[in-house]
C-alpha cells in the first residue's frame, strides 16, 4: 500500500472513531462541543503512560486502553454538572470544558506545555484499522440494543421515555461517558500514530468540525457518523487532487471555501443529516419488495 | 378485595391556580371507567399526577396496594401503570415496532438492556409485532411513525401503552379526531384489552362512546370531583348536565 493511501486511511480511521465519540451523546440528544477536550486528555495520558523518559513507560497495548478508560472516568464525573444544561447551553458547557482542559495542559510542564509532547510507541494503520472496525461494530450493536432504543427515545422525547420506564438521567450519563471513552481512545491513538502531540491539534475548530460532521451525517442511525467522517475526510482531498489534476489553483487553494459551501447546501437540503431513518427504511423497503417479487 | 387504584384527597396547584382540588375516588380491578369533564377540568393533569409527571401537593395515590408517594415516574411502569397521551407523543424517529418496544421497556431487566433487539427476531420483536397484528396494524411495522396518518398513530399510542402489560391503563382521549370506522376499530381493541383483565380509565368526550364501553363514569369540573356512577345515571345527573350544558344555556 502506498504511503499516501495508508496515511489517508489512518486519518479516516481516526476521524471515524472521534465521530462515534460525538455521535453517542448526540443520538441521545446531547450537543457535545467537547471533542477536543477528550482528545487532549486521551492523547496526553496515552503519551505520558507510554513515555519511558517522562512517564510510566507502559507498552502501547496498555497505554492506549488505559488512557481511554481514564478519559471515560473523567467524562463520567463531568457528566453530572454538564448534563444539568440543555441545548445551546450544553454546547457552551462542553466548549468551556475543552477550553479548560487545553488551558491546564498548556501549563503542565511534565507534558511539555505549549511545546508539545513526543510519544514513543508507534501505532500504524494495522493497529488503527482493526480498532476502528471494532468501534464501528460495537456502536452498531449498542444502537441495536434496548439501551440504544432508550438513547434514541431520550433524544426524541425524554418525558415520555421516562414514563415508559427509561431512567433518563442514567441513559444520558452513560451516553456521555461512552463518548468520553471513544474520545480518549481517539486521542491516544492519534498520539501513537503521529508520535507527537500538541494542544493546538485539538482547538475549538477541531471540536466544531467533529460536531458538524456528526450532525451532517445524521444522528438517527449509526450509519450517520460513518458517512459524515467519510465525507469530511475524502471530499477536501478529492477537491485538492482534482484541483491539481486540472491545474486549477482556484479549486486547489479554495477547496475549503467550496467545501464550506457544500456543507451549507447539505444543511439546507438535509437538515436532519444525510442518513435518516426514513431514508434507510425506503432503501430497505425497496430491497424487500424486490425480494418478494422474485 | 381492595380497589386497584385509590386516590385519596389529592390536590395540585400551578402557581395560584388550583387545578386538582381534593379529588378522591377508587377504580376497581377489571373495570372500564371513563373520566369526563369540560375542557380544562383537570383530566390530563390527573393522569399526569398518577403517572408521576408532577408531584402531588397533597393526598395519596395507591396502585395495587403500593403508595406512589416516593416512586419516580420511570419506576411506576414496573408497578403496573401505563398511559397514552392526548396529543400524540410517539417517538417520531423510531419505527412502529420500536415505539412498541419502548412500551415494553419497564419489563426488561438491567442485563436485558444490552441484548440486541434489532438483529434477529427475538421475543421482544415478535411480541411487538403480535401486538400490532392484534390491533390490526401489522402493515406498518418498519415504518417511521412520523410518516404515518393520524388515525394510525393514535392507535399505535394505545398499543404502545399496552405493551407495558399494565394492570391499569390510562388513555387520554384515544378516540379524539378518529373517523367513525377508526372509532369502531378502537372500541374493539379496547374491549379485547379489557377482556385480558386490564383495568381501563379513559378520558373521552363522546358520551355515546363512553356508554358503549364503560361501566362507570367519573366527572371532573374545575378540578373537583362532580359525580361518580354509571353512564346512564350521569346523563340524568343535574350537576353533570349543568357542567356540560350550563355554558351553552348561558350563551
Ligand atoms: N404544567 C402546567 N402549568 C400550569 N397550568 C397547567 C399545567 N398543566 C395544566 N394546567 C392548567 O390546568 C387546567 C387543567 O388542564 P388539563 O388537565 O389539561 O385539562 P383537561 O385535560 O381536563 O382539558 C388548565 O387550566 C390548564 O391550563
Ligand atoms: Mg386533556
Amino acid at each position: 500500500m502506498s504511503g499516501y493511501l495508508s496515511a489517508q486511511l489512518s486519518i479516516l480511521c481516526l476521524n471515524i472513531i472521534i465521530a462515534y465519540a460525538i455521535f453517542l451523546p448526540a443520538a441521545s440528544g446531547q450537543l457535545n462541543l467537547g471533542a477536543g477536550g477528550f482528545a487532549i486528555i486521551g492523547g496526553y495520558l496515552g503519551g505520558w503512560l507510554n513515555s519511558d523518559f517522562d512517564g510510566l513507560g507502559l507498552a502501547m497495548q496498555l497505554s492506549i486502553p488505559l488512557a481511554a478508560l481514564a478519559t471515560a472516568a473523567i467524562a463520567f464525573l463531568l457528566s453530572f454538572p454538564i448534563l444539568r444544561t440543555r441545548g445551546v447551553y450544553m454546547v457552551l458547557a462542553t466548549f468551556a470544558f475543552a477550553e479548560v482542559v487545553a488551558g491546564i495542559v498548556l501549563n503542565l510542564e511534565v507534558v511539555g506545555g505549549a511545546a508539545g509532547f513526543p510519544v514513543d510507541g508507534h501505532a500504524d494503520l494495522s493497529v488503527l484499522a482493526p480498532i476502528c472496525v471494532m468501534v464501528v461494530v460495537s456502536c452498531f450493536l449498542l444502537m441495536s440494543t434496548r439501551f440504544g432504543l432508550a438513547m434514541r427515545s431520550v433524544h426524541d422525547d425524554e418525558n415520555v421515555a421516562s414514563l415508559f420506564g427509561v431512567n433518563v438521567h442514567w441513559v444520558r450519563v452513560a451516553a456521555f461517558t461512552l463518548g468520553g471513552l471513544l474520545g480518549g481512545l481517539y486521542g491516544a491513538l492519534y498520539g501513537h500514530q503521529y508520535n507527537y502531540i500538541e494542544v493546538q491539534n485539538w482547538n475549538v475548530m477541531f471540536s466544531i468540525y467533529v460536531l458538524l460532521y456528526v450532525l451532517l451525517g445524521g444522528t438517527q442511525s449509526p450509519f450517520g457518523p460513518l458517512l459524515g467522517a467519510l465525507f469530511f475526510t475524502v471530499v477536501p482531498e478529492l477537491l485538492r487532487s482534482f484541483g491539481a489534476a486540472v491545474g486549477s489553483e482556484l479549486i486547489a487553494d479554495g477547496r475549503f471555501a467550496i467545501f464550506g459551501a457544500l456543507i451549507v447546501l447539505m444543511m439546507a437540503f438535509r437538515p436532519e443529516g444525510i442518513v435518516t431513518r426514513t431514508m434507510l427504511e425506503r432503501l430497505m423497503g425497496r430491497g424487500a419488495r424486490e425480494k418478494g417479487a422474485t | 378485595m381492595t380497589a386497584l387504584l385509590s386516590l385519596q384527597s389529592i390536590s395540585k396547584r400551578f402557581g395560584g391556580l388550583t387545578v386538582i382540588d381534593d379529588v378522591s375516588f377508587n377504580i376497581e380491578r377489571g373495570t372500564r371507567s371513563a373520566l369526563i369533564g369540560p375542557n380544562g377540568a383537570g383530566k390530563t393533569t390527573l393522569f399526569n399526577l398518577i403517572s408521576g409527571v408532577y408531584p402531588i401537593d397533597h393526598g395519596s395515590i395507591v396502585l395495587d396496594g403500593r403508595d406512589f408517594a416516593d416512586i419516580p415516574a420511570h419506576r411506576r411502569g414496573g408497578y403496573g401503570l401505563s398511559r397514552s397521551f392526548q396529543n400524540i407523543r410517539l417517538m417520531p424517529h423510531l419505527s412502529t415496532v420500536e415505539n412498541i418496544m419502548l412500551g415494553q421497556h419497564a419489563r426488561s431487566s438491567t442485563i436485558g438492556m444490552l441484548a440486541p433487539l434489532g438483529l434477529w427476531r427475538n421475543r421482544w420483536v415478535r411480541e411487538a409485532e403480535q401486538l400490532l397484528a392484534d390491533a390490526g396494524l401489522s402493515t406498518f411495522p418498519g415504518q417511521v411513525v412520523a410518516d404515518l396518518p393520524y388515525g394510525i398513530q393514535k392507535r399505535i399510542e394505545v398499543v404502545r401503552a399496552l405493551a407495558a402489560r399494565p394492570k391499569l391503563l390510562l388513555l387520554d382521549e384515544p378516540a379524539a379526531g378518529l373517523n367513525p370506522a377508526e372509532t369502531d376499530e378502537l372500541l374493539k381493541l379496547l374491549e379485547s384489552i379489557s377482556a385480558q383483565g386490564v383495568t381501563l380509565l379513559i378520558v373521552e368526550h363522546d358520551m355515546h362512546f363512553v356508554s358503549r364501553l364503560c361501566q362507570q363514569v367519573v366527572v371532573l369540573n374545575f378540578g373537583r370531583l362532580l359525580f361518580q356512577g354509571t353512564p346512564a345515571a350521569a346523563r340524568r345527573d343535574r350537576a353533570v348536565l349543568d357542567a356540560y350544558l350550563g355554558s351553552d344555556h348561558a350563551a
